[in-house]
């Protein structure tokens, strides 16, 4: 028997509020009308309308928003290709090498990351830009990538891959028909892992952009380093909200997926 | 043929893009300042010929540079206090965590899907916001102090914004799911007629949670730690924003060599010396992954 203690609650209690206080707070206030963050001066929405105005930050986000699609979708593609060869591809020659290389970045301090991409770039003279900063996001994140998708790979039975081989299919049909419906979620879950980090990552993008490729991870960061102003709170509320959204969405979705293959197992059981 | 390919695409990505990038910083770290572009000596003279030019290149590396790191007081204060900010933080995240991941396993199971959720969601939200949010919160203006004054704990308020405590309390509160969820994981797996055969067995509550439960989660518990203790250590994000200007960690100095000081050798130096510490809690997390690995096998 579980005995689900007052010290238990108290605990979850706690850390929970630890966890999303900041945050709720961060929202409240962003429908302060005080340019004087700390002092509540009655409800207002004047810094989202400020914020749409801000061209400087429209222009940084769909900066932002380009870097993370084109990262995460080379970085879905090439990261379960990895986890493929990985776990499927048996023994090549400099597989430790492979391996070592797609579980480093995932240690790798980021500002080491950042350090020698941009040394590379200047060595092989690459103007930086949108460009630079895919290329970056792209080698990290599809090594997060490989590790989701390699998990699924990992725990799926290798003999239905077989038996559509013994059937007649081509490798090819084999992966297509076979292989990539059961692993999808785990693709999806993959991408979108990528397209966070992508989003989130400010001090790599901070050393593989240039002057005509601001994001908005590092335009955040040099207004916040002069303190808080209401217009971040504003651009912080509406992220929180868009994660809360996605993240919401898709464990339900999750969920309903569950559900739907429970009884269709039970419906074949019957 | 499609085989080949497979394997190609991926790897031949990553030799560019993470391998090379990383010899480049290497060669650097053996190069010597100068006012040039770029702004270091020797460069590869391509009238030698390939070779030979080489050869003259490799022969005129030398360790200067991390001679002068280590002869340097301010790199060697950045280090340890790189590694004792990253330990004391680490060990206040497992004291924070533990609790939460011991009540989550604790839980009804009909909640457990939901509040792994309620861990998991700070996670995808902006890490750069979540260290943001606590600039208003701990400010001398800040909420926090507000509160206590006006509650009279206090008389003046207290300056906890720009120093190590909040470094402390931001990497503590960005790094938290990372704790959680490895030792949530363990502990949930954990068979719970053994605590009862502990007490059955004369064992007290207490004693059963330090004599089983504990060294049963000890795998989630190094997970945890080496989760949050690895990236905190090479940490730029936190300290600059939460740490005063005597907050010294090695991901700013590093930062700082780079974009202010221009001194790419250094930078470089600085960068290939980090890797070198985090070698050794990599190698023992890796360790702490097979042995879990084997035993959930």
């Amino acid at each position: 028997m579980r005995r689900f203690s007052w010290f238990n609650a108290t605990s979850l209690t706690l850390g929970f509020a630890f966890l999303y206080l900041p945050m709720i707070i961060l929202v409240i206030y962003s429908f302060n009308e005080s340019r004087l963050v700390t002092v509540w001066a009655g409800f207002s929405t004047k810094w989202y309308g400020e914020l749409l105005q801000n061209d400087a930050f429209l222009d940084a986000a769909w900066v932002t928003i380009k870097v993370g699609f084109w990262s995460s979708t080379i970085a879905t593609v090439l990261g379960t290709m990895a986890a493929y060869v990985m776990v499927r591809g048996g023994r090549f020659f400099g597989r430790t090498v492979f391996s070592g290389m797609v579980y480093a970045p995932l240690v790798m301090p980021e500002v080491i990351t950042g350090l020698s991409l941009l040394l590379f770039f200047i060595a092989i003279d690459l103007d930086r830009g949108v460009l630079t900063i895919v290329l970056a996001h792209t080698t990290f994140s599809m090594c997060y990538v490989s590790v989701v998708v390699s998990s699924r790979l990992v725990s799926f039975d290798k003999s239905l891959e077989e038996a559509a081989l013994d059937l007649g299919c081509t490798p090819f049909d084999a992966f297509r028909s076979v292989t990539l419906p059961i692993i999808a979620p785990s693709v999806i879950a993959g991408w979108l892992l990528a397209f966070t980090l992508s989003l989130d990552d400010l001090v790599i993008a901070s050393f593989a952009s240039g002057p005509s490729s601001t994001t908005l991870p590092i335009k955040i960061f040099s207004a916040v380093r002069l303190g808080v102003t209401p217009e971040i709170n504003a651009l912080s509320t509406i992220m929180i909200g868009l994660v809360t959204v996605g993240v919401i969405t898709a464990s339900l979705v999750m969920k309903r997926n569950i559900a739907r293959a429970r009884l269709d197992e039970q419906r074949a059981a019957g | 043929m499609r085989r080949a390919f497979l394997i190609l695409v991926p790897y031949i990505w990553l030799l560019v893009l993470f391998l090379a990038p990383f010899l480049i910083v290497l060669r650097i770290s053996l190069s010597d300042p100068a006012l040039a572009i770029p702004p270091y000596v020797p460069q590869l003279d391509a009238a030698e010929g390939v070779w030979p030019g080489i050869v003259n290149l490799v022969s005129q590396f030398d360790l200067e540079n991390y001679a002068f790191l280590t002869g340097d007081d301010l790199y060697w204060k950045a280090y340890l206090s790189s590694l004792q900010i990253a330990v004391v933080s680490t060990f206040l995240t497992l004291l924070v965590g533990f609790p939460i991941a011991y009540g989550m396993a604790r839980a009804p199971v009909e909640w457990r899907a939901t509040l792994m959720m309620l861990v998991i969601l700070p996670f995808w939200t902006s890490f750069l916001i979540r260290v943001y949010a606590w600039i208003g919160i701990l400010g001398t203006e800040g909420y926090l102090n507000q509160l206590l004054l006006s509650v009279g704990v206090i008389d003046a308020p207290l300056a906890i914004l720009n120093t190590n405590i909040a470094v402390y309390i931001g990497i503590v509160y960005t790094y938290l799911p990372f704790m959680v969820l490895p030792i949530y994981a363990a502990l949930e797996k954990m068979d719970d007629s053994l605590l009862e055969a502990a007490e059955d067995l004369g064992c007290t509550r207490t004693s059963a949670f330090w004599l089983v439960t504990v060294p049963l989660s000890k795998t989630g518990i190094i997970a945890g730690c080496f989760l949050v203790f690895i990236p905190a250590l090479g940490e730029f994000v936190i300290p600059s924003l939460l740490g005063g200007s005597d907050t010294l960690m090695i991901g700013k100095v590093l930062w700082e060599e780079f974009f202010s000081n221009r001194d790419w050798p250094v930078a470089s130096t600085v960068a290939v010396i980090l890797l070198l510490i985090l070698i050794i809690p990599i190698i023992l997390f890796q360790r702490n992954e097979q042995k879990q690995r084997e035993m959930d096998g």
